[in-house]
């Protein structure tokens, strides 16, 4: 256990400013970490508001309460705002957070590019969230955006679309060579790479990930952009082009996407079950070469997601049996959580508990997800409420259940405060039981054939989808929770010590909770001190 | 520059808010603009004027803080290693927004087009329109009335007639400017600033003629070749893969020319040159795209 050290903090360095400037200038890790944090988290019930329109309509079958054009406006929306509103920022204000303090840097080593970069998506979602007041509505053609919906039958609207999809990129982009650089270039002396935390690790491959694919995603919208006003024909089958070509482009970026949003989540989950096991992680290696084997897998499945389109056999063989190889590295990875548990002190503080209900939950994802990947079974289960069920398993209780867990976790050295431990508790039981009420009824209804983003069903599936409603609203409920436990924490918790957890390893506990506003101006030095993740 | 000095993290900055507003103002403009295109009396191109002068002028103050920083001795030997790996990244990332290009044409050529055109196993896809047949280049389009497709290509025309062939002229230009920076960049090294000058003349002087002929060339397209963006998936891989890696030698041409500018002015030295470094990564990048994009769009 290493003993609390004075953050370096030099008297040339002041404090943050005052006012609201802080926030607008700053170019502090800390703050633009806390920028990116609390952005997701206003998104998160904006998207989440969404969400309770959909489970509203879908209350009871028939025509509800919306239009079926706005219907489709809030599941097009719902699933942008969590992916690229919620899910990524989270991730990325927890690296700003956390990586400079992990590796013993000053701070980013980009620190004006990476305010450029939180700033960028203020403007993006408040120009996507615009749309719903212009003429035409809000971009209505799923998150997917497949072409021709989002070409020939598009909204006006989608040109706004395609520029915010663009400067998101660019944040995306310029966040990520912010974070490659700062691991590459920024580590104390003697943290080598495979001494470097998980979460970093982790956030080193989402990285490299981010920069091959969020170019492609440009590419993409570019294409679109020139099919609907300059008369190209990408998309077009008139003119010798091929609607296909779009969502073989989409899915090339979209499928290392969704490993965007859990790679972090694996950091994350294997820092928590290693403290409140009081061991260390059980087969580190194993665990950097099982995400780095995951994310050179993402670039070759993606037309797992197209199995239906229309593919010659030996691609659906060659997508088929490609994707399945991606469950070994997973396993490995749920086999070392396991076994750090294994015949460790376990205590059950609310991270712990939201990281094992991580890999209880996200297993079930992932295990759906293997269903889908057999071609053949694919063919009953493409476009149902399974595939819904499937990825809102690996999102919700996988990568946002992983957010609020690291959010439970490093609050306290954020802050200063502990959270109130019973209210934690209590919004983790009410979290666990609603998300599983929301998703798991929805694995029947797919099997059973119902499609999914349509806000009418048949009368058999009206019970389930009774029960899925009632789960959604108190899942939503319950993250009201999560606020006022942030809320109260910040405002009058109690005073937090700086290792926080009594198993926590790592060079942010070395540091006072909370840390100083400038920590490790001079490195660390990882010789004498303790470094292992 | 000294190696000992510590990572500097300015403690705050008022550039990054106006680029991000800058941004929003482009979205706007750029949104609207496309979509009032054909409307008279609309005036949606002033806002994307607008962002075009605010990103421009954030540019310009950001880069010139950068420099002058650099030049008061404020970075370390570390600060500029995260200036090379940020650079690196970057073009990797501009390496992968053509591979989205290069990833459509190669779908097209190998499997939609011939598919349209009834290839493959029990493949019904030319119902549509069983009277195409498919070639590439596609002059025919399958529904030819709606988009006509182009009376000529760009392909290459023979070795004889090689001389006659703009492509020919801008490969000799691109490739010999890739070869004249690298040697500004030698001379620059070794303190010899009038070579090094002369040879950034050269390497941008070559360049714009890059762009001169690429201008050229699209106007020989439309006036003559019937080959225009309309011209089905011919033309619209043509258009864009060529129209993109334009897009980029006038990037790295603006740079470049920037580079040389400040060099007249008296700046890099024989061991602190990033700036122009970076631009000269950036333009051998150019080159190397320009070398695929022959290959697969004008050769083969």
């Amino acid at each position: 256990m290493s003993a609390v050290i004075e953050g370096h903090h030099d008297d040339h360095h002041h404090g943050p400013a005052k006012g609201i400037t802080r926030w607008l200038y700053t170019t502090n890790h800390k703050d633009i970490g806390s920028l990116y944090l609390w952005f997701s988290f206003i998104m998160l019930f904006i998207g989440g508001a969404m969400a309770m329109v959909i489970r509203a309509e879908l209350f009871e079958p028939g025509s509800q309460i919306v239009s079926p054009e706005f219907y489709n406006q809030m599941v097009t929306n719902h699933g942008l705002i969590m992916v690229f509103g919620v899910i990524m920022p989270a991730f990325v204000g927890l690296a700003n957070w956390l990586i400079p303090m992990q590796i013993g840097a000053p701070d980013m080593a980009l620190p004006r590019l990476n305010n450029l970069s939180f700033w960028i998506l203020p403007a993006a979602f408040g120009v996507l969230l615009a749309t719903f007041f212009m003429e035409g509505g809000a971009p209505n053609f799923g998150w997917t955006f497949y072409a021709p919906l989002s070409t020939e039958y598009a909204p006006p609207t989608v040109t706004y679309f395609i520029f915010a999809v663009h400067i998101m990129g660019a944040s995306s982009i310029m966040g990520s060579i912010n974070v490659i650089t700062t691991i590459l270039n920024m580590r104390a002396p003697g943290m080598t790479l495979m001494k470097m935390p998980l979460f970093v690790w982790s956030w080193l491959i989402t990285a490299y990930l981010l920069i091959a694919v969020m170019p492609v995603l440009a590419g993409a919208v570019t294409m679109m952009l020139m099919d609907i006003h300059f008369g190209t024909s990408f998309f077009k089958a008139g003119g010798g082009g091929d609607p296909v070509l779009f969502q073989h482009i989409f899915w090339f970026f979209g499928h290392p996407e969704v490993y965007i949003m859990i790679l972090p989540a694996f950091g994350i989950v294997s820092h928590i079950i290693e403290t409140f096991s009081r061991k260390p992680i059980f087969g580190y290696d194993s665990m950097v070469y099982a995400i780095a084997s995951i994310a050179l897998l993402s670039f070759v499945v993606w037309a797992h997601h197209m199995f239906t389109v229309g593919m010659p056999i030996a691609g659906e063989l060659f997508f088929m049996y490609s994707t399945m190889l991606i469950a070994i590295p997973t396993g490995v990875k749920v086999f070392n959580w396991l076994s750090t548990m294994f015949k460790g002190s376990l205590t059950f503080e609310t991270p712990m508990l939201f990281a094992i209900a991580f890999v209880a939950l996200f297993t079930i994802g992932g295990l759906s997800g293997l269903m889908l990947a057999i071609a053949p079974a694919d063919f009953q289960y493409h476009d149902t409420y399974f595939v819904v069920a499937h990825f809102h398993y690996v999102l919700v209780p996988g990568a946002l259940f992983s957010i609020i867990a690291a959010v439970y976790y490093w609050l306290p050295k954020w802050t200063g405060y502990m959270y109130d431990e019973f209210m934690g508790k209590t919004h983790f039981w009410l979290s666990f039981v609603s998300v599983n009420l929301t998703f798991f009824p929805m694995h029947f209804v797919g099997l059973a054939g119902m499609p999914r983003r349509i806000p009418d069903y048949a009368m058999q599936f009206a019970d389930y989808n009774m029960i899925v409603s009632v789960g959604a609203f108190l899942f939503g409920l319950s993250q009201l929770l999560f606020l006022y436990v942030v809320l109260k924490a910040i405002f009058y918790g109690k005073k937090a010590t700086g290792q926080v957890w009594e198993g926590a390893q790592g060079l942010e506990w070395t540091l006072e909770s909370p840390p100083a506003y400038h920590t490790f101006e001079t490195p660390p030095n990882l010789e004498t001190g303790e470094a292992k993740s | 520059m000294s190696s000992d000095s510590s990572y500097y993290v300015p403690e705050s900055s008022k550039l990054p808010i106006f680029m991000a507003f800058g941004l929003l103002l482009f979205v706007l403009g750029a949104g609207s603009t496309i979509n009032d295109l054909g409307k008279e009396s609309s005036n949606s191109y002033l806002l994307l004027i607008t962002a075009f002068a605010v990103i421009w002028g954030v540019m310009f103050v950001w880069f010139s803080k950068v420099i002058n920083e650099n030049n008061k001795g404020m970075y370390s030997d570390q600060l500029n290693q995260s200036f090379v790996w940020g650079m690196a990244w970057f073009i990797f990332s501009e390496v992968m927004f053509f591979f989205a290009f290069f990833l459509a044409l190669g779908y097209v050529r190998m499997f939609s087009v011939p598919w349209l055109g009834g290839e493959g196993e029990k493949a019904i896809t030319n119902i549509l329109w069983p009277a195409f047949e498919a070639t590439w280049p596609v002059m025919v389009t399958p529904d030819n009335e709606n988009f006509p497709g182009a009376e000529h290509n760009m392909n290459m025309p023979g070795i004889t007639k090689l001389h006659t062939w703009l492509p020919f002229w801008n490969t000799l230009c691109l490739v010999t400017s890739s070869g004249t920076i690298a040697l500004a960049e030698a001379a620059l090294k070794k303190g010899k600033r009038a070579a090094f000058k002369s040879w950034m003349v050269v390497t941008i002087s070559l360049g714009f003629i890059f762009v001169f002929l690429q201008g050229l060339e699209y106007y020989e397209a439309y006036a003559h070749m019937g080959l225009t963006l309309g011209a089905g998936i011919y033309g619209t891989t043509f258009f864009l893969l060529t129209g993109f890696h334009g897009f980029h030698v006038c990037l790295g041409a603006i740079i470049l020319t920037i580079m040389t500018i400040r060099g007249f002015g008296g700046a890099f030295s024989e061991h602190d040159h990033f700036g122009l470094a970076a631009g000269s990564w950036y333009w051998h990048f150019v080159d190397v795209v320009w070398i695929l994009l022959v290959l697969v769009v004008y050769v083969f």
